[in-house]
């Protein structure tokens, strides 16, 4: 018997609108499976149970705000009476907040749970609002409780707007920033971090990339994105040191590889979900699961395991221009590989100086855990399935 | 079809794929990945959109020419 609780998303989420069961009570349910849908900040998120059971009690309706770690249902194993399982929940009222299922049994793969961040357990009202006003109004920190007093329709996006026009600047800065202000200020105190940077000639890759490309219709095309990811994730698995976790004292190296793919959402925020086993896909299977992870991450329909099962993070700020990312590691993982801006430079190779199309590799490593070596073996294995762009297919 | 109905299909797709953008903000001759913060994922949606739509296939070896809405609209026109 056990209680399924509100998983903690990140670091940064304190609380989230249970909006959906997916089951109800007296329904089998098995490890992985879907079983409700959560509003967080980061939009609509589906969560899996960790456990093979039946769905014993729902404690929690729909429509319901739940701090994390709230006690959501019941899940008895199975063959466990029902009397007995209301007993042993009764008796323990509070628990640890939990800890989603670790990939492998082995290797712990979970933060500590940050219980000091965590606020009561206190289900609230749900004020109805849009959803598009409810993320106007996180963004903006305005009190949708407040704005809705006084007015029985639900809030429209316009409404928050207005009110956030007419409020004065908010003197500190809004939950979710203070939360990943906590966890960076963890991550710099505690962290020793080393950086290492490396250019990588492109010119192979993307020349190989685009004649790869000219064979194929435009949907099966393959992004250069792709190509760099499936490369990080070749190389760690060359130096696989970099893909695990420094926890009490001790570094577990993961054997599954869950880059967490930095995703900027167009109108602010940046987000991290895990392209979950990376490793056992080739270089289209890598294209299409970053595509979908991409398109669910700002459509809001991302997993939970998705959300919590990071083992390395990959930033590529190509896109905003800078030419050299120099990353800040989420404990607990122990790397982060940054890809800068593709440029042309000039290069020179034997005697002859050309221009070449030209990125900047660099990697952050957990000092405790890998030395600059590692790091140094990991850049190295990077340029060279660069530079030989047929060993990722 | 007409180079607005052209126009207007690319305005459509590009809205599907980035429901966040308003049509207003779609200004024609500003670089559309830059502008819209669209990046390399959604571009290749909108590209492969529009070749559903309008059965042109722009190979990458074009892409400097459907940079902005306005050279966008001129590249299909040349090409229906």
């Amino acid at each position: 018997m056990s209680e399924f609780k509100m998983p903690s998303l990140g670091a940064d989420m304190e609380s989230a609108v249970l909006m959906e069961w997916k089951v109800k009570e007296g329904d089998h349910v098995t490890k992985g499976q879907v079983i409700a849908e959560v509003e967080t900040s980061k939009g609509v998120i589906e969560i899996e149970v960790f456990e093979t059971g039946v769905v014993e009690k729902i404690l929690v309706e729909e429509e319901t705000e739940c701090a994390v770690g709230t006690p959501l249902a019941l899940i008895a194993s199975e063959g466990e009476g029902r009397e007995e399982a209301v007993a042993e929940a009764a008796a323990e009222p509070e628990k640890v907040p939990p800890q989603p299922e670790p990939p492998s049994k082995e290797e712990p793969l979970k933060p500590e749970p940050q219980e000091e961040e965590r606020p009561a357990a206190e289900p609230a009202e749900r004020v109805k609002a849009s959803p598009a006003a409810r993320r106007k109004a996180r963004e903006l920190g305005v009190d949708l409780a407040a704005l809705a007093a006084g007015s029985d329709r639900g809030i429209q996006l316009d409404a928050v707007e207005a009110a956030a026009e007419t409020a004065a600047k908010a003197p500190e800065a809004d939950g979710m920033r203070q939360a990943i202000a906590r966890a960076m200020s963890r991550s710099n105190a505690e962290i020793p971090h080393y950086y290492l940077s490396t250019s990588v000639n492109m010119t192979p890759a993307l020349a190989w990339l685009a004649a790869l490309n000219a064979k194929r219709s435009i949907k099966e095309r393959i992004l250069p994105a792709a190509l760099l990811i499936r490369a990080v994730v070749k190389a760690l698995e060359a130096v696989p040191e970099l893909n695990g976790f420094w926890q009490e004292e001790r570094h577990s190296i993961s054997k599954t590889v869950n880059p967490g793919i930095a995703i900027a959402l167009r109108k602010g925020g940046l987000i991290t979900p895990a392209l979950l086993s990376a490793e056992t896909m080739n270089l289209d299977e890598t294209m299409h699961s970053l595509d979908d992870l991409i398109t669910r991450t700002r459509s809001g329909r991302l997993r939970g395991s998705e959300m919590t099962q990071q083992t390395v993070t990959i930033t590529n700020l190509g896109d905003l221009g800078v030419e050299r990312v120099y990353g800040v590691i989420y404990p607990p993982q122990v790397a982060i590989v940054g890809l800068g801006r593709i440029i042309d430079a000039p290069w020179a190779e034997g005697d002859a100086l050309s221009v070449r199309k030209v990125m900047q590799a660099t990697i952050a490593g957990d000092h405790r855990a890998t030395d600059g070596r590692t790091g140094a073996l990991f850049l190295e294995r990077l340029d060279h399935f660069l530079q030989n762009p047929q060993e990722l297919l | 079809m007409t180079k607005e109905e052209i126009k207007q299909t690319i305005i459509e797709q590009i809205v599907m794929v980035a429901p966040d953008i308003e049509e207003e903000e779609i200004e024609p001759s500003a670089n559309l990945q830059r502008s819209l913060e669209i990046d390399s994922f959604d571009f290749l949606k909108v590209l492969t959109a529009l070749n559903e739509k309008l059965g042109v296939d722009v190979p990458e070896t074009d892409y400097a020419q459907v940079d902005t809405l306005e050279h966008m609209t001129d590249y299909f026109e040349a090409r229906l």
